[in-house]
């Protein structure tokens, strides 16, 4: 019996180290093991004998461990980097036409810097157009990466050159509000139409678009880092050059452009086939960050609450507010993504939620303020721009608390919050677009 | 008799839910009960249903807890939902569709209608 209980033992730390099996999984396993030795024994097998029939049954560990991924695709980061070592290295190889497409922006970059002479110029369509230079590089690698079919990238494609016709024959006016709100906006309509090859075209799976949330978030994370190595390099090169005479700002024109450009691929390609490195970074963040946010929110709300808006309300104020909606909304998807989807409420549920209401009620208390001066404001576009993307985020945090409170008061599972969150992400594509293609003729381009 | 990889995979679900609307069970019990319905035709390989309670878990259509009886070891059970009830039914009617068409094309009178008829 003990050596049966040594077999065990070696066997549960075997198991234990698939990825994507945690502690309480083997546990589940080895009950399981257990019972079917049990009943072996009974059946008249020796120990040994039943301890390798029951182990045979349970199947495969690849196949096990592939199982349990496809499933917590959380604890894995990404389901389809699944089958460990050979997968990696067949990634690894893959950097050269990753490479490829980050050259072929940066040159994209580099030739439309050149056409408009900036920095001595700076046309607003070279503003207007720069998201337009790079994510269709990623969306074309990520097409490669997913195997899609011509046809299916037909859709991404056909929606690229859309983009580019509307923003480009808009008739804007010298300094344009609605030029520079197209400019905001723009890289975030692309950023979701290269969401569809992304998702190697299935723009319904709920898991895919969790996915999409997650590499967004780890893309983010990688881009500042590249930026911050790059922000480094650039500084040394200037000091290093300045004793040669050689112009460091000729060098920087040069430079930057196509780094900014190139390092957008890079930082996809690294989400790709490198998450390991820094898989768990967006969830630490979030850990980190979600607390102190909370306590920052709320103590905004008392104050909000004693003093009322009798300060100084200027117009900035709903971009502020905004800005702090899409922090939340950022706190709560990471949160959600990275979360073991276990069925007990746990204290990060609550101060997720203690944050969320609290900029709900800071976001009511400066809308209904808004409201009361609008008719005396008037609309403009930038005005209208800021006021709907606060109603969109509104709406999505209203419902989103929501389903907090029935999921910790046990009336909801924690999946209909997921679901939400995944069947709202149109929405927002769908508000950026309007403000492209709809905001500019609607204030005669203005 | 070797039943098509795909359609154990398809029958797991409604198979999983079904047992449990019998009363709450544990991963081994679960595995036994299925082979006992099928007369052992229908095998899994025992490490599959983990993942599958645990998709379940997470829909929303079970729910999980770990107890120790007071004779046997500590295990954990699982048990259905209203919502894994609802989605029993809905997989209860795609079933006797599919049944229903693959009778009615063989001809009635020969033994899958039988076998499966009363899904």
């Amino acid at each position: 019996m003990e050596s049966l209980e040594l077999e065990i033992a070696e066997w549960r730390s075997f198991v234990g180290q698939a990825q994507a099996v945690d502690g309480r999984d083997v546990e589940e396993l080895e009950t399981h093991l257990r019972d079917q030795i049990a009943d072996l024994n009974a059946a008249g097998l020796a120990a040994d004998e039943a301890f390798l029939i029951a182990v045979k049954r349970l199947g495969s560990l690849d196949d096990l461990s592939r199982e349990f991924a496809r499933e917590h695709s959380g604890r894995l980061w990404r389901q389809l980097v699944l089958s460990g070592g050979d997968e990696e290295q067949a990634a690894a190889r893959r950097w050269p036409e990753a490479l490829l497409f980050a050259v072929a922006a940066a040159v994209t970059v580099q030739i439309a810097r050149l056409v408009a002479g900036f920095p001595s110029e700076e046309p607003a369509w070279l503003v207007r157009n720069a998201s337009l230079f790079v994510i269709p590089f990623i969306a074309g690698w990520f097409a490669r990466r997913r195997r899609l079919t011509v046809r299916q990238f037909l859709l991404p494609a056909s929606a690229f050159l859309a983009a580019a016709i509307v923003i480009n024959v808009y008739p804007y006016h010298e300094e344009a509000a609605t030029d520079a709100l197209v400019a905001a906006h723009l890289p975030v309509v692309l950023w979701f139409v290269m969401a569809h090859p992304y998702m190697g075209g299935i723009v319904r799976s709920h898991e895919r678009r969790m996915d999409f949330v997650r590499f967004t978030g780890e893309w983010c994370i990688y881009y500042v880092l590249i930026a911050l190595g790059g922000g480094v390099l650039t500084g040394l090169t200037a000091a290093i050059l300045e004793p040669t005479g050689v112009d460091p700002e000729l060098v920087a024109e040069w430079v930057l452009p196509c780094g900014a450009a190139g390092a957008a691929i890079v930082a996809a390609w690294l989400v790709d086939s490198k998450q390991r490195v820094v898989e768990n970074m967006a969830p630490v963040l979030t850990m980190l960050f979600t607390p102190l946010f909370a306590v920052m929110l709320m103590g905004a709300a008392l104050a909000y609450a004693v003093t009322g808006l009798g300060g100084a309300f200027d117009r900035e104020l709903l971009g502020v507010f905004d800005a702090l909606m899409v922090v939340v909304l950022g706190l709560v998807l990471y949160g959600i993504s990275a979360r073991e989807p276990s069925p007990a409420p746990g204290w990060m549920d609550r101060i997720q939620l203690a944050a969320v209401l609290s900029a709900l009620l800071l976001d009511a208390m400066v809308l209904a303020s808004m409201a009361a001066r609008i008719g005396d404001l008037g609309f403009t576009p930038n005005r209208v721009a800021a006021l709907g993307l606060n109603l969109v985020l509104l709406v999505n945090l209203g419902v989103t608390a929501w389903l907090s409170i029935r999921f910790l008061t046990r009336q909801g599972s924690f999946h209909r919050l997921e679901r939400w969150q995944t069947t709202y992400l149109p929405v927002f594509a769908l508000w950026a677009a309007a403000v492209v293609v709809i905001l500019p003729p609607a204030f005669g381009f203005a | 008799m070797q039943i098509d990889k795909d359609l154990v995979a398809a029958s797991a679900t409604p198979l999983v839910l079904a047992i449990l609307a019998e009363g709450e069970s544990y991963g081994y019990a679960i595995l036994k009960r299925v082979r006992e319905l099928s007369d052992g035709e229908l095998e899994w390989t025992d490490g599959m249903l983990y993942p599958l309670l645990h998709r379940l878990h997470r829909l929303g259509f079970v729910t999980t807890e770990w107890q120790t009886p007071p004779e046997g070891r500590r295990r954990r059970y699982y048990a259905i939902t209203d919502e894994g009830h609802a989605a029993l039914a809905a997989h209860k009617r795609q079933w006797v569709t599919v049944t229903r068409a693959l009778g009615d094309v063989w001809g009635g009178g020969d033994m899958l209608p039988l076998a499966l008829g009363g899904a």
